[in-house]
């Protein structure tokens, strides 16, 4: 356990706070990226290629730009210049590296080739539907198998290796030797993404649907060859992004471009169809699992061998691999990737990019070989627990995997299972079979480098800015109570301001790392604040504390006192601010990264989890749902009780459409992605949320700062499908290890009522 | 969307006469057809709008049968309270579909005509489709089927009928009551649909400004009833497969009875067959299993939809069995 000094904080800390923006959200107040108009504004709209690969040879526009309302319509002819990210160096992200329109060239349906601007959406849409474009067609290949060999462009990577994990596996004595898939799946927040850009020569503004305003920033000062300063963007509510609004996808480009060119506000949307199209998805997985151990359950070898699809032109790893090396003990290990292409678009990260699918393939083998052995699922994993990094020797900073699934098992009742498949019949519902799953979670923990300010203003209030953004998880919520912790000014009375580039430069909101990140910066600030506050009650001419050293004097309930005496006595701070005639006590305070702590790089760092899942199965109409879930999560210490809680409810349901229904189709015939629609690509609905039961291991951890949070937006989601799929087994003895589970393959289940 | 006229009459009289020109079509909710127009599928160069013609009440009828308006929409004809007590298995039906949102929009007319959700039909960037391309050729065949149909196929057309109501009504032996620039007519709701045959793209027997005014359902007296539908999740996803029964049971044995089901034909699927087989027999599982047998006897499946045959028959088993318990 690491000796760093943990701080003890108020109780406005983990309460059940509910989230401050709340009500300009459910009052329609909250201003997303497509709600800003302006005056003078146009409209984009996007032409998508209708081939997945191939040359166009022309485009016709001359009925397009006859109709009415129809201002320009740009291809690769007249784009203008959009500019790739120079390779090394830079410090943003892209998502797609080819610029919009670069060339003739189709590599994914539903590429952007062209765009209509006009007056209004509709005049837009239409003139967008007649243009025709003539496209010299070449062979594509969307296929699911990925069995694909390695190359010298695309080679096998070792990720990590201990021992010799292809010998012991050969003479173990018990093993499993299994692939698993995992299909693509698209990002589906209900806000699509959007830009509004407005040219102001030489500067753009950008009204984004951002999970990194800075990000955005820096990438569209590149593609748009302008100085960054020339370059303000603009997230204040973001409508959920899963990853999927990480880094600047196209369209932003486009409407930044048709900005310039007609000196007019420029708003460009993609629907939903684009969603599936150009805008990223999780990328297919296959991964083939090598697991043995011996007769008494001790883990002997594992290996994870994987691949996933990326598109031309961008290599996008999904890092399966991310807790293979360290959730167990086991002495040999080898951990190998490669990647294959796919007419497809460019895969981007989503919630729990890689840990995800990859802890799909590891814990449904690690529940096969429990199997194998006999022995408990829960059991297993205990004994095969280890509190130090096997992968590199190193100490976790905080892990209580044991906990969890000790906790979850007494929780959901664990101990009343029978293991015997099929053989566990619904109370007061003879036709129904129940199965109970279970899987380890884990997701990583680290924060980036951060700024932040807080002004304590005579007002009585507090503002605290940084240019980071919320996405939906409850950041605004806690900037405010972090500042009302350590200064006792009430949360009403802190105003956060987040979600604009030109603040002092914060975080991504991505691999969970925010609120790790922005918590030291603001804590700084505000104490730096709070020492202005007191200089000046020191220093003022009528100020009680006049000619006091600011050392004997504290800050509490919002009020400056004695430091020996309660805060009760003390002077409210603006009062004392007014008598100095001084508008605000003003402090900034930083963050930096935690890799450039040599404390912290003594740890290795991670969040940890257990899911357990109990699915209902009736075989007589082949009916599957999850009807009950526990998810313990050891995630360090909750800011929010009812933010993190959301988070992992959210996950949860995320999981239960990741194991049972979402699958984006790319037809074989013309690779297009076909079930591009809500009702077509299925996502569960809140008939289909069961019961969840959430319980937050609490292990404040030093490692991450004096708050000890990590981060809990994406570790929810780790381990449900592979607890779904395990209680599948138990209900119905059908193992599935290619996702979604379709009752199809149920319907060969041999099980008996 | 394209740029449409859109007329608003007063009367049916009006709408019959406005309706009867090339391109035009009626609207109703506009769930099925504003969906289509946004998607290029559906491109009327005229729109008469339904909404306020008198034909949203529901009526008792002296034969204590229903009279159902064309407009009286999905939500409020599922909650009335006669449809609650007298015919369960419609209510049911209609509950099962779409979401409340919908159902609030959705009529009576518009979904006896609502369209199939074949992603090939609704993509027209999506190749061919001789439903919505007449003589192009059907994608669905050998692509993407695991929703198609495997009831009334033919080689032309392999589209699912997405309606829940409609297979209610067809167990209830519905009469949809039809007003035309030629008059009015009445057909029973099982002569309505067409198979597709060679022409997917004509669905039912309406005529070029044919306007349906109301529905006429039969009373369904001493009757059990229930409505089934089989899914992949738990709300707002059309039938995999689904199952309408209307049975008199007497004595532990089956009076009568009529089957329907959904999501498994090119059409609203009476099975007759399964009905035959039950008639005068007692009510018990190995008669439902003959029964779902005989349903599904000439079935068709694709290669992606061989599991709708089992979970068809699994479907009309256990609707069976609730219904006559
Ligand atoms: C996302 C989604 C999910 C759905 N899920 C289900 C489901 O699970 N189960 C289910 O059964 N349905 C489902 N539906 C379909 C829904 O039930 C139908 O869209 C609805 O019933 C159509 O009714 P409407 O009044 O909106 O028709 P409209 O869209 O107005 O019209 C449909 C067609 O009927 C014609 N029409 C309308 N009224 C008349 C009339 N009186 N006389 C002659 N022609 C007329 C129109 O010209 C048009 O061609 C779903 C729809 C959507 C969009
Ligand atoms: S099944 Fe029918 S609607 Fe679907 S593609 Fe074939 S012809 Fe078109």
């Amino acid at each position: 356990m690491p000796d760093a000094a943990l701080y003890t904080p108020t109780a406005i800390i983990g309460s059940e706070l509910p989230r401050i923006d709340g009500p300009l959200k459910t009052s329609g107040t909250a201003m997303y990226a497509a709600d800003y108009h302006f005056p003078h504004l146009v409209h984009g709209v996007p032409v998508t290629s209708t081939v997945a690969a191939g040359k166009i040879r022309s485009i016709d526009t001359s009925a397009a730009e006859k109709m009415p309302g129809v201002l320009l319509v740009i291809t690769h002819d007249n784009v203008g210049p959009l500019f790739r990210m120079a390779p090394g160096g830079h410090d943003g992200r892209t998502s797609e590296s080819r610029p919009p329109l670069e060339d003739d060239i189709v590599r994914y349906w539903g590429q952007y080739v062209a765009m209509v601007v006009a007056e209004t959406i509709e005049q837009a849409q239409i003139a967008a539907h007649a243009i025709k474009v003539d496209y010299d067609p070449s062979s594509f290949n969307v296929s699911k198998v990925l069995d694909d060999s390695p190359t010298e462009e695309l080679p096998l990577h070792t990720e990590s290796k201990r021992g010799d994990a292809i010998s012991a596996f050969a003479s173990a004595p018990v093993k499993i030797d299994q692939t698993y898939v995992t299909p693509a799946e698209t990002h589906n927040p209900m806000e699509m993404h959007a830009t509004v850009a407005v040219w102001n020569n030489p500067k753009f503004t950008l009204y984004e649907t951002t999970q990194g305003v800075m990000n955005h920033q820096h990438v569209m000062a590149e593609t748009l060859g302008v100085p960054r300063e020339n370059i303000q963007v603009i997230t204040r509510f973001l409508g959920s992004g899963f990853g999927g609004k990480l880094f600047p996808w196209p369209h932003s480009a486009l409407a930044a471009a048709a900005a310039r060119q007609l000196n007019r506000p420029v708003k460009v949307s993609t629907n939903r169809q684009m969603m599936f199209q150009n805008v990223g998805h999780r990328p297919r997985t296959q991964q083939h699992m090598q697991f043995s151990a011996t007769p008494d359950g001790k883990l002997v070898s594992l290996r994870h061998d994987y691949r996933n699809h990326t598109n031309l032109g961008d290599d996008i790893h999904e890092n399966c691999g991310e807790a293979t090396p360290f959730i167990y003990s086991v002495p040999n290990l080898l951990l190998t990737s490669a990647l294959v292409r796919r007419n497809v678009g460019t895969p981007t990260p989503m919630r729990g990019p890689g840990a995800v699918p990859g802890l799909f393939a590891v814990e449904s083998a690690m529940d096969e070989l429990a199997i194998a052995l006999k022995m408990d699922p829960v059991e297993f994993r205990l004994k095969n627990d280890t509190l130090t990094d096997e992968s590199n020797g190193k100490p976790f900073s905080s892990r209580h995997l044991k906990e969890c699934l000790q906790l979850g098992s007494e929780k959901f009742g664990w101990s009343k299972r029978n293991p015997k498949v099929g053989s566990m019949c619904k109370p007061g519902d003879p036709d129904v079979i129940l199965g109970w799953g279970v899987a380890a979670a884990s997701w990583g923990a680290g924060h980036g480098p951060c700024q932040a300010s807080v002004a304590l203003l005579n007002d009585g209030t507090a503002r605290v800015s940084c240019g980071t953004q919320d996405v939906g998880t409850g950041t605004y919520t806690i900037f405010a109570q972090i500042v009302s912790d350590r200064t006792g000014i009430p949360i009403d009375k802190v105003r956060v301001v987040i979600g604009d580039s030109a603040l002092p430069p914060g975080p991504t909101s991505g691999g969970s790392t925010c609120t790790a990140t922005v918590l030291p910066a603001i804590a700084e600030a505000t104490d730096n604040a709070i020492k202005v506050a007191l200089a000046t009650a020191a220093t003022a001419k009528d100020s009680p504390f006049h000619g006091k050293k600011p050392d004997g004097l504290a800050f509490h309930e919002a009020r400056v006192h004695l430091e020996d005496r309660p805060a009760s006595t003390g002077t409210p701070y603006q009062q004392l601010l007014k008598m100095a005639n001084i508008d605000a006590a003003n402090g900034e305070g930083s963050t930096s990264a935690l890799n450039s702590n040599p404390e912290a790089r003594k740890y290795s760092t991670h969040s940890f989890g257990a899911q357990f899942i109990e699915v209902e199965w009736d075989p007589g109409i082949a009916r599957l749902r999850v009807s009950r879930v526990v998810s313990v999560i050891d995630g360090g210490r909750m800011i929010n009780k009812k933010t993190a809680e959301n988070q992992i409810l959210g996950a949860v349901v995320m999981g239960i459409g990741m194991g049972m229904l979402e699958e984006t189709i790319y037809t074989p015939k013309t690779g297009q992605p076909l079930n591009s629609n809500y009702a077509d690509y299925m996502v569960p609905t809140h008939a289909d949320s069961p019961s969840i039961e959430v319980h937050f291991i609490e292990y404040p951890d030093p490692i991450l700062g004096e708050y000890g949070a990590r981060g809990i937006g994406e570790i929810g989601l780790a381990g449900v499908a592979p607890a779904i799929t395990a209680a599948v087994y138990h209900a119905t003895g059908v193992r599935v290890r290619e996702l979604p589970v379709r009752i199809e393959r149920l319907m060969q289940s041999t099980v008996q009522v | 969307m394209n740029q449409f006229n859109y007329l608003h009459p007063a009367s049916t009289d009006q709408a019959v006469s406005s309706a009867s020109s090339d391109g035009s079509k009626f609207i109703a909710g506009g769930t099925t057809l504003v969906d289509l127009m946004k998607l290029y599928v559906e491109n009327p160069s005229t729109l008469v709008d339904v909404n306020d013609l008198p034909l949203a009440q529901v009526e008792s009828l002296p034969n204590g049968g229903l009279r159902v308006g064309a407009m009286v929409r999905n939500s409020d004809l599922a909650f009335h309270p006669t449809v609650k007590e007298k015919y369960a298995v419609l209510s049911e039906a209609l509950l099962s579909g779409a979401s409340p949102q919908l159902r609030n929009m959705a009529t009576t007319g518009g979904n006896l005509l609502q369209r199939t959700r074949c992603p090939y039909f609704r993509d027209v960037t999506a190749g061919p489709c001789n439903k919505r391309n007449p003589g192009t050729g059907c994608s669905a065949i050998d692509g993407f089927n695991r929703t198609m149909a495997i009831l009334g196929t033919s080689d032309h057309c392999i589209a699912t009928h997405p309606s829940d109501m409609d297979v209610a009504m067809t167990a209830l032996e519905a009469l949809i009551f039809i007003e035309g620039p030629k008059g009015k007519r009445s057909v029973p709701i099982n002569d309505f649909y067409k198979l597709p045959g060679d022409t997917p793209h004509i669905e039912n027997v309406l005529e070029p400004g044919e306007l349906i005014t109301h529905v006429e359902i039969p009373p369904a007296i001493s009757t059990k009833q229930h409505y089934l539908k089989l899914r992949d999740r738990a709300s707002y996803e059309f039938a995999l497969a689904s199952a309408a029964v209307v049975a008199r049971v007497e004595g532990g044995h089956i009076h009568s009875v009529r089957i329907a089901m959904g999501g498994v034909g090119t059409r609203p699927w009476r099975a007759h067959e399964a009905e035959a087989v039950l008639t005068g027999k007692p009510a018990t599982p190995a008669h439902f299993q003959a029964a779902a047998e005989a349903a599904l006897r000439g079935a068709k499946p694709h290669t992606e939809n061989a599991f709708k045959v089992e979970l068809a028959k699994r479907c009309v088993i256990r609707a069976l069995k609730v219904a006559t318990a």
